[in-house]
């Protein structure tokens, strides 16, 4: 049985954890503000990540390609077909006529790289284990080329320049505050998703898929449906996220989300902890902040260079995996024990 | 774009034997790859990156006066320790765990030794001497470069020796029986532990021979295995990812499929090269996952 303190309880965490986010740039400058942007966005792509991965069991090395497709549709609807040619382009000829507000854009992006998430979840349904993680690390790796290649659509190698984004519907707000907030507020909604998603019928399919897909065959749950829609729900945070970041820094080239990014999106899940949603919001610092730290004192002091930042990162992944197989997670866990034992006592 | 060449049987017959040599790499590492698979059962993301390094330690050998050769063999010494000391301290310890650990664990290796690379080589582009004389030879009016001829002669030879010692030697027939069944081998006395840190020592030298071989054309930077990485896992994966002989001759295979879709399908040309081996990779693992020479493993439940 429940307590009724337990909801209670994770109700507070989160409510503080908004109020935390919300009041966050009243006390930061605008350069740390951009940061905490990039938090929030790597939040949404590690949150669809680790459903994939973490709770139905799906290895990907390429979730940064679905970024890509994200932040290309972003790019190609703020800019439309006459933006496009602005650029001194011959635009394709599926662009709509004008551009839209770079804000309606996310989620559109998301429905299209979810759908393009379900096609590939289809093909990626006879694969699993290392052969799921050839194949999407060849899609990470082949994506870039494909993109140069259809230049008509995306620009090639020089990209896509994209309007400087401001707040819409006349607010005021400075900016590098409305991209923060409108990160963290898609990544309040989208976690509030994961959330349902992940503790309801469908989580328990996949958990079930995940830990013995014979057995959960045979409890009448359809590995296929269950398998391609976490392809296709952790394509649309990707997309998502693909879009937030094309908005955050107003361009983007077939190297925006290069392959290392793949990587390292899937390093931070495990870092910050495999099927935990409170693992992804460390995930998401250390992807943000640890390289950064890598190369700031007392570290640079030991002539750290700009590439000590991977290394830390390897090492880091490495260390996890033999010695804390829960990540980050299950440390807080082990810390919060007394208080969740108080509260479903 | 490449434009197509108007076709003439010379210019297609060097079309094939520089497809030849770059497929003579991509099945020296499909091969180290399939090495590990055999032994550890599972894909080491990290070979490249491990050749990479190697490469690079042969560049700062012969860049400090060291001839060709000499830091040719030196190199391939440093790999196989590399290789044993990674198996010994990194796998090890997770062997017995799920696979999506171990795969992991090797991406984490991925991340850390190109980093690695960068951090301590520097992330410019340098140029790698080559061994062999920059000239070509003319065989039946098809000119074939000498670099070429070379590059395929060093990997299949190695190739060719590596299959003799499993063959011939009692320590090679040891390596056969773990990677055919690891509980009956220890039960003969077999130092099981020790055959798989050798299997890795080896894929290892046989990444460096792969990663010298390339150099020289893609030159050195950082990331200059990860495209020849997937070529070679499209080898091993069209070969069978569980079969020596199907990743060398799926490596040859890929090499010239490509170089002669590159040259004369104009869609294709030079930048498509590498999705049209991720189509190869993904047509193969759908269609028939244990490819053209693997075992067909049937799951029992």
């Amino acid at each position: 049985m429940r307590r009724w303190t337990t909801p209670v309880l994770q109700g507070l965490v989160l409510a503080g954890a908004a109020l935390l986010i919300a009041v966050l740039p009243r006390f930061t400058s605008e350069f740390r503000l951009g940061q905490f942007t990039y938090v929030g966005i790597y939040f949404v792509a590690l949150l669809g990540l680790n459903i994939l991965t973490g709770y139905s069991g799906q290895i990907t090395l390429g979730h940064a390609a679905f970024m890509a497709i994200g932040g290309y549709t972003a790019a190609l609807l703020i800019l439309g077909r006459s933006g496009f040619e602005l650029l001194g382009q011959q635009a394709s000829h599926v662009l709509p006529e004008h551009g839209m507000r770079a804000i309606f854009t996310i989620p559109i992006a998301g429905l299209v790289t979810g759908v393009i998430g379900c096609l590939f979840g289809i093909p990626a349904l006879r694969l699993a284990g290392v052969s799921l993680a050839l194949a999407t690390l060849a899609v990470a790796v082949s994506l870039p080329a494909i993109a140069k290649r259809f230049e008509h659509l995306t620009g090639g190698g020089g990209g896509l320049s994209l309007p400087l984004p401001h707040a819409p519907f006349g607010w005021h707000l400075s900016t590098p505050h409305w991209l923060y907030y409108e990160a963290w507020v898609c990544a309040g909604i989208l976690f509030v998703v994961a959330w349902l998603l992940v503790r309801g019928r469908v989580g328990r399919a996949w958990r079930a898929i995940r830990d013995g897909e014979v057995a959960a065959v045979s409890s009448g749950v359809s590995p296929a449906v269950y398998k391609t829609l976490a392809f296709g729900i952790a394509a649309a945070y990707a997309g998502v996220a693909g879009a937030l970041f094309a908005i955050q820094v107003s361009y983007i080239n077939p190297d925006t989300f290069p392959v290392t990014l793949s990587l390292l999106l899937l390093a931070s899940v495990v870092i910050g902890g495999l099927a935990s949603l409170s693992g992804v919001i460390v995930g998401a610092f250390v992807l943000e902040f640890l390289p950064i730290y890598a190369q700031s004192p007392p570290l640079v002091h030991l002539h750290f260079a700009k590439q000590a930042g991977p290394v830390v990162f390897g090492v880091t992944l490495m260390l996890i995996v033999l010695l804390i197989p829960g990540g980050a997670a299950s440390l807080l866990g082990r810390v919060t024990r007394p208080v969740r034992a108080w509260a479903s006592r | 774009m490449a434009l197509p060449l108007a076709f003439t049987w010379t210019e297609f017959g060097q079309q094939v034997t520089s497809g030849l040599a770059s497929g003579a790499i991509y099945a020296s590492l499909a091969l180290a790859l399939v090495l590990i698979y055999q032994t550890t059962n599972v894909v080491n993301f990290a070979q490249g990156e491990m050749a990479t390094f190697t490469t690079y330690v042969a560049w700062t050998m012969m860049h400090h006066g060291l001839s060709y050769w000499p830091a040719f063999v030196l190199t391939l010494l440093i790999a196989f320790g590399g290789g044993v000391t990674v198996e010994r301290v990194l796998i090890r310890p997770v062997e017995h765990r799920p696979e999506i650990v171990i795969v992991i664990l090797t991406i984490g290796l991925f991340i850390a030794i190109n980093g690695l690379v960068g951090w301590v080589f520097g992330p410019e582009v340098k140029a790698f001497d080559s061994p062999f004389p920059n000239r070509s030879v003319v065989l039946g009016g098809v000119s074939i470069s000498v670099q070429d001829i070379g590059t395929f002669g060093v990997c299949l030879g190695t190739v060719v020796a590596l299959w003799l010692f499993f063959r011939l030697t009692t320590l090679g027939l040891a390596m056969r029986a773990v990677a055919f069944n690891p509980d009956a081998s220890r039960l003969m006395g077999v130092r099981v532990g020790w055959m798989l840190a050798l299997g890795w020592g080896f894929a290892a030298v046989l990444g460096a021979i792969a990663g010298m071989m390339a150099a020289p054309t893609v030159f050195l930077d950082p990331d200059m295995m990860l495209v020849v990485l997937i070529y070679a896992f499209a080898a091993a994966v069209l070969g069978g990812i569980d079969s020596p002989v199907g990743a060398v001759v799926g490596g040859l295979l890929i090499g010239v499929v490509i170089n002669l879709l590159g040259a004369y399908v104009n869609f294709v040309g030079q930048e498509l090269r590498l999705p049209t081996a991720l189509a190869v990779l993904l047509i193969v693992l759908v269609i028939r996952p244990s490819g053209l020479f693997g075992r067909v493993v049937v799951r029992k439940v």
